[in-house]
């Protein structure tokens, strides 16, 4: 309840710092990319790493068991189509959000688990946040565990990333802040207590101890929204789908960690 | 729904130290917290954590509500003999969960 509060203010103290000639606009070179874990203490690693401590498995267990439990009036499983997720969904994650044929737009994976909920289950879709839609996602997402970040480049997708790199560049809210300004020109410097990570999306969903639970990838965009004294998109937002696009591509060839664990 | 992840090694030889570790999936409401309509969210923790080796209780511990949410729990004990080890978690609005491992000792 407080930590919000105070990141705020710290926010605050950073947009008059930030309002000098500090923004380089110069992306993070490949190579000296690192994760948001690498940032964390060694215990929250430790945690992390270790599947019997990492209270993420908990969701990843109850995704498993809703995955071969049918619904809908389809009264269809996921597995029953899917069969074992280990083979089906391996790599699936990491190449998430894609394009949609259907809609013809950029979906993330909770969207896409949706879509099978209510086409092929004909079951109604689960709420964003729900205990149901992040067990399953954090299930799917374990799938791909160690695997590289593959984000599509094609003429498709590319309106899609170039969109959500702007809201990334632009200055928006009361602080008149971009992501850019902290995440890659200010990565590694201390905003209060918390060091600047450089925001790749490689461990979500993922148990955050300040939350005390499971959140997505969107939870934490929020997060830094509010802090930006922005309004935040609302779940689901195709504008938070472009810029969860644009971080996967940031991050491409990156290792994927999820479920993680964030302080 | 209560869910836990437990860990105990399925085998081991008699006078090892064995390590136990334990996640469960729980609020651990503190009682002390206001919510949206102002009121005070009625506290919900787990109490107590015990662990009983072929009936005997090796290990105990308590909780207060300054513990976080999903508590995990990790401590040793020393292998004896083959059987049964039990995990048990109790608490508010008649909380628990059991579960159980099988150890074989040779
Ligand atoms: C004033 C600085 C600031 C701004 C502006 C900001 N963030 Fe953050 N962001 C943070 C901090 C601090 C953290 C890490 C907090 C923690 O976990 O301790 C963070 C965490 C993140 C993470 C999580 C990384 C991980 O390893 O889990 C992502 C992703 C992210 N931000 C994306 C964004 C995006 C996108 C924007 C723009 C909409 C944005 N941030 C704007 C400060 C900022
Ligand atoms: C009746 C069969 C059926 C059921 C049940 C079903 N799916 Fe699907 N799923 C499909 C088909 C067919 C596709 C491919 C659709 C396409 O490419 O347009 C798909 C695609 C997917 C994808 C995208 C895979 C990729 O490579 O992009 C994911 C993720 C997925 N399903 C998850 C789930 C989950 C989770 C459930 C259970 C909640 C589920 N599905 C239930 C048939 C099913």
């Amino acid at each position: 309840m407080m930590r919000p509060r105070r990141l705020r203010m710290i926010m605050a103290c950073m947009a008059v710092l930030l309002a000098g000639p500090f923004a380089s606009g110069d992306e993070i070179p490949l190579a000296a990319r690192k994760s948001g874990s690498e940032f964390m203490s060694r215990q929250t690693q430790d945690m992390q790493n270790d599947d019997t401590s990492n209270p993420a498995m908990l969701w990843v267990l109850e995704g498993e068991t809703l995955w071969s439990k049918p619904a809908g009036t389809a009264n269809k499983s996921c597995s029953s189509c899917h069969r074992d997720a280990a083979t089906s969904m391996k790599g699936v994650a990491a190449s998430y959000p894609a394009f949609d044929e259907t809609s013809s737009k950029v979906i993330n994976l909770e969207q896409r688990i949706n879509l099978c909920r209510t086409e092929q289950q004909k079951a109604s879709p689960l709420a964003y946040e729900s205990r149901d839609l992040l067990a399953l996602t954090a299930y799917l997402a374990r799938q791909s565990k160690g695997m590289p970040i593959e984000a599509k480049d094609d003429s498709r997708t590319r309106p899609f990333r170039e969109a959500g790199e702007k809201l990334y560049s632009e200055r928006v809210g009361q602080l008149n802040l971009s992501c850019a300004q902290c995440h890659t020109d200010n990565w590694g410097q201390k905003l209060g207590s918390a060091l600047l990570p450089q925001a790749h999306p490689t461990a979500y969903p993922l148990y955050r101890l300040e939350w005390q639970t499971v959140g997505s990838l969107q939870r934490r965009l929020r997060n830094c929204m509010i802090g930006m004294r922005a309004e935040p998109y609302a779940y689901g937002d195709q504008e938070f789908v472009n810029l969860e696009l644009y971080l996967m591509w940031r991050a491409r060839g990156m290792t994927m960690e999820a479920p993680g664990v964030r302080p | 729904m209560a869910r836990a992840l437990v860990n105990v090694p399925a085998n081991a030889r008699r006078g090892d130290i064995i390590e136990i570790k334990a996640l469960i999936s729980h609020p651990m409401e503190s009682g002390f917290r206001v919510g949206t309509n102002g009121k005070i969210i009625q506290r919900d923790i787990i109490q107590t954590f015990t662990c009983t080796y072929n009936g005997e209780e090796v290990f105990k511990a308590k909780y207060s509500p300054a513990i976080a949410a999903n508590p995990f729990i990790s401590f040793s004990t020393r292998a004896t003999d083959s059987g049964e080890i039990v995990l048990a978690w109790r608490g508010d609005n008649g909380f628990e969960a059991v579960e159980t491992k099988q150890i074989t000792v040779e």
